[in-house]
C-alpha cells in the first residue's frame, strides 16, 4: 500500500503543485490520478519514488517512509512506465528489458532468461529482442516500457500517461492487455492520465485532482459516475456519465426474440422481410442485409456493419449500444463464444436498466466504500433459451 | 620523388613523432574536457563562462603558447611535453561545448527513465548519457584531431621534430621537395586520425546504424 500523508509540493517561485495531499492506493489495485493539465498529477507520481521531493508531509510504502530509504535502491523496487516509453535508444529491447534486474546484480544470463519470458508476457514476438527502440513502432516501445517495468517483479508500479502518445486503437489494445497482465500479477500501481475515459476504464480506484493540486474526490469508477461531489467533477466526467456508468452495469436477464438468419451466398430476393441477419457456419453474426435492395444472393458487398455486437454477459452499454447501433432496431447479442443467441430492442434494455439499482450513496466514514455492483438482477442470460438454430434459415425462404 | 625516397628513414620518423604529439594531446584533452563538458551541463550558470571560457584558449597563438609553456610548467623550451600539454590544451577549448551540448542532446524522457530505474549519477552518466553522446563528441573529436595536425608543426620553429621540421628544413633552403613531402604527410595522417574516429564511432553505435535513420 502507498500512502501520501499531508504531501505538499511548493515550488521556489510560490507555485503549489500539490496541495495537502492524502490519499491510499491500495496493495493489488489500481489507483488512477486523473485531472486537467496543471492538476499535480504526474508531480503526485514523481513524488513516490523522490524524483521530485515533497516540500512537506510524508508518503510510505507498505509503511515505510520513502524519505529514509535509499534514493536508488527505491526506485529499483519500483517500476516506472513514460508516455514515450524512454527506452534507452543505444540498447537493444533484451538489454533494456534487463535494465533492472542487471542493477540489482542479476547475472546476465538469467536476467535476459526473464526478460525473453517477460517480452512473450507483454505480447511481443521474442524475434524483436535483438531490435533497437528506434526500430519498433510506439504501440511496440510501449509493450516494450512495461515489460522493463516488471522485469525486477517490483510491488509497485508508476505509470505517467503510458498510453497517450499512441493511437486510438492501439491505446484500447494496450490497455485491454495491460488490464489481463494486472489480472495475473496484481501490482500495486498508481496511473497517471488526463483522458477520464481511460481512468474509469483502468481504475479499480479514480482520485481526481483539480488545478492547484488539490484532491477533489476519490471513488470507484462506477460511483464517481453516479455521484461526483460538486460541479467540477460533474463537469470533469463528462456529459454522457450516465451512458458511461452502465459500463459497470453487468447485463441482467434480457427478453431475446428469435432472430431469422441466412448464410452468405443464399438467395434472399423473395423473403418478405426488412432486415435479415447473416451468419457464418458457426452461427456468428456477420451483418445485416435488406432483402428487397439485394438482388440475388447475399454477397460481401451487400452486408451492412453498422451494427455492434454484445455479449450476453456484458455490461448493459453494450446491449444498449447493440440495439441503438443496429440498421434493424435489433440489437445482437452472442454467447461468450461470440454465437448468436438472439436479438433485443432498445426500450427492452432500458427497461432492464430502470429495473436495475443505482450505486448506493455514499457512507459519511468511507468514501467511495460503496460498491459498484449493487445491482442484483444480473443473472446471466440464458444462451439457449433464444437461440435460433442456423438449420431452420433456408426453410424461411419460401 | 627520389628525395623522398633518399629520406625514407627520416619522413618515417618525424610521422610516428607528429602522430605521438598531436594523438596524445587529443585523447588527454577529451578526458579533460569529459568532466567539464558534464559539469557545464549539470550546472547552468556554468555553461556559459565554461563553453566560452574555454573555447577563448584556441585563440592564444600556438607558437606564443610553445614559448611560454616551458616559464609555466619549469620545462626546457625544446621538451616535447610543451607541445603536448599546449595541444591538450587546444584539444580542451574546441571539445568542452562538444561534450556538453552532446550530453544535452540526450532526451529528458531517456534521463528521466534512467533516474527511476534506479541509476545512480555515475552510473547513469556512462552507461546511458555517455554512449549516447557518441555522435556528438566524435564529430568534434574529428575537427580537433584535423586542427591538431595542423598546429603541432608550428613547433617546428622551435626546432622539435615532427612533420613541421620538412616545412622549415624547405623553407631555409628554398627545396620544394620536402615541403611537397611534409604536406602530403599531414594530410595522410590527417586522414589516418579521421579515419580511426569514424571507425571507432560506428564501433560504439550500432544502433545507429540497425535503425538506418544517421550514420
Amino acid at each position: 500500500m502507498i500512502v501520501f500523508d499531508g504531501v505538499t509540493k511548493t515550488y521556489p517561485d510560490g507555485t503549489v503543485a500539490v496541495d495537502d495531499l492524502s490519499l491510499e492506493a491500495p496493495s493489488g489495485k489500481i489507483t488512477v490520478l486523473v485531472g486537467p493539465s496543471g492538476c499535480g498529477k504526474t508531480t503526485s507520481l514523481r513524488m513516490v519514488n523522490r524524483m521530485i521531493k515533497p516540500t512537506s508531509g510524508t508518503i510510505s510504502l507498505d509503511g515505510r517512509d520513502t524519505s529514509r530509504m535509499k534514493e536508488a535502491e527505491l526506485r529499483r523496487g519500483i517500476g516506472y512506465v513514460i508516455q514515450h516509453a524512454g527506452l534507452f535508444p543505444h540498447r537493444t529491447v533484451l538489454d533494456n528489458v534487463s535494465t533492472v534486474p542487471r542493477l540489482l546484480g542479476v547475472n546476465r544470463r538469467d536476467s535476459e532468461k526473464r526478460s525473453m519470458e517477460l517480452l512473450e508476457r507483454v505480447g511481443l514476438d521474442p524475434a524483436f529482442a535483438k531490435r533497437y527502440p528506434a526500430q519498433l513502432s510506439g504501440g511496440q516501445q510501449q509493450r516494450v516500457g512495461v515489460a522493463r517495468a516488471l522485469a525486477a517483479d517490483p510491488p509497485v508500479m508508476l505509470m505517467d500517461e503510458p498510453f497517450s502518445a499512441v493511437d486510438p486503437v492501439v491505446r484500447e489494445q494496450l490497455q485491454d492487455e495491460f488490464l489481463r497482465l494486472q489480472g495475473e500479477l496484481g501490482k500495486t500501481i498508481i496511473f497517471v492520465t488526463h483522458d477520464i475515459d481511460e481512468a474509469i476504464k483502468l481504475g479499480d480506484q479514480v482520485a481526481v485532482l483539480r488545478v492547484g493540486g488539490k484532491l477533489a474526490q476519490v471513488a470507484e469508477p462506477a460511483y464517481l459516475l453516479s455521484h461526483p461531489v460538486d460541479d467540477f467533477i460533474a463537469d470533469f466526467v463528462g456529459r454522457d456519465r450516465g451512458y458511461r456508468a452502465l459500463s459497470f452495469q453487468p447485463t441482467p436477464r434480457l427478453p431475446l426474440a428469435q432472430e431469422r438468419t441466412v448464410a452468405m451466398g443464399e438467395d434472399v430476393a423473395r423473403l418478405d422481410t426488412d432486415w435479415v441477419l447473416v451468419v457464418d457456419e458457426r452461427n456468428h453474426p456477420l451483418g445485416w442485409v435488406e432483402p428487397r435492395r439485394v438482388h440475388g444472393e447475399v454477397t460481401s458487398e451487400v452486408l451492412h456493419r453498422g451494427g455492434t455486437v454484445a455479449r450476453a454477459s456484458g455490461p448493459l452499454r453494450a446491449a444498449l449500444d447493440a440495439a441503438l447501433s443496429s440498421p434493424s432496431r435489433r440489437g445482437v447479442i452472442v454467447d461468450d463464444a461470440g454465437a448468436l443467441v438472439g436479438t433485443v430492442r432498445a426500450h427492452e434494455v432500458l427497461t432492464a436498466i430502470e429495473d436495475t439499482d443505482r450505486p448506493e450513496l455514499e457512507d459519511p466514514d468511507h468514501p467511495g466504500a460503496a460498491s459498484p455492483a449493487a445491482s442484483g438482477t444480473s443473472a446471466p442470460t440464458s444462451a439457449a433459451s433464444a437461440s435460433s438454430a442456423a438449420g431452420t434459415v433456408s426453410d424461411a425462404s419460401a | 620523388m627520389t628525395w623522398f625516397i633518399d629520406h625514407l628513414d627520416d619522413v618515417q620518423a618525424r610521422t610516428l613523432q607528429h602522430v605521438y604529439l598531436a594523438g596524445l594531446p587529443l585523447v588527454l584533452g577529451l578526458l579533460i574536457a569529459l568532466p567539464l563538458g558534464w559539469l557545464a551541463r549539470r550546472y547552468k550558470p556554468l555553461y556559459a563562462p565554461f563553453t566560452a571560457g574555454f573555447g577563448l584558449l584556441y585563440t592564444i597563438p600556438s607558437l606564443a603558447l610553445f614559448v611560454l609553456l616551458p616559464g609555466l610548467l619549469g620545462t626546457k623550451i625544446l621538451d616535447p611535453v610543451n607541445v603536448v600539454v599546449g595541444m591538450t590544451l587546444y584539444t580542451v577549448a574546441l571539445l568542452v561545448r562538444t561534450v556538453a551540448d552532446g550530453l544535452g542532446a540526450v532526451p529528458e524522457d531517456v534521463q528521466q527513465a534512467a533516474t527511476a530505474m534506479g541509476y545512480t549519477r555515475v552510473k547513469r552518466f556512462f552507461a546511458i548519457e555517455l554512449p549516447l553522446a557518441v555522435p556528438v563528441i566524435s564529430a568534434g573529436l574529428r575537427v580537433a584531431a584535423v586542427s591538431n595536425v595542423s598546429i603541432v608543426s608550428v613547433a617546428a620553429v622551435l626546432g622539435i621534430p615532427q612533420l613541421g621540421l620538412f616545412f622549415t628544413d624547405g623553407f631555409a633552403r628554398a627545396f620544394y621537395d620536402p615541403l611537397v613531402v611534409g604536406i602530403i604527410a599531414c594530410v595522410v595522417l590527417a586522414l589516418f586520425f579521421d579515419a580511426v574516429i569514424v571507425l571507432a564511432t560506428r564501433a560504439l553505435t550500432p544502433w545507429l546504424r540497425a535503425t538506418g535513420a544517421r550514420s
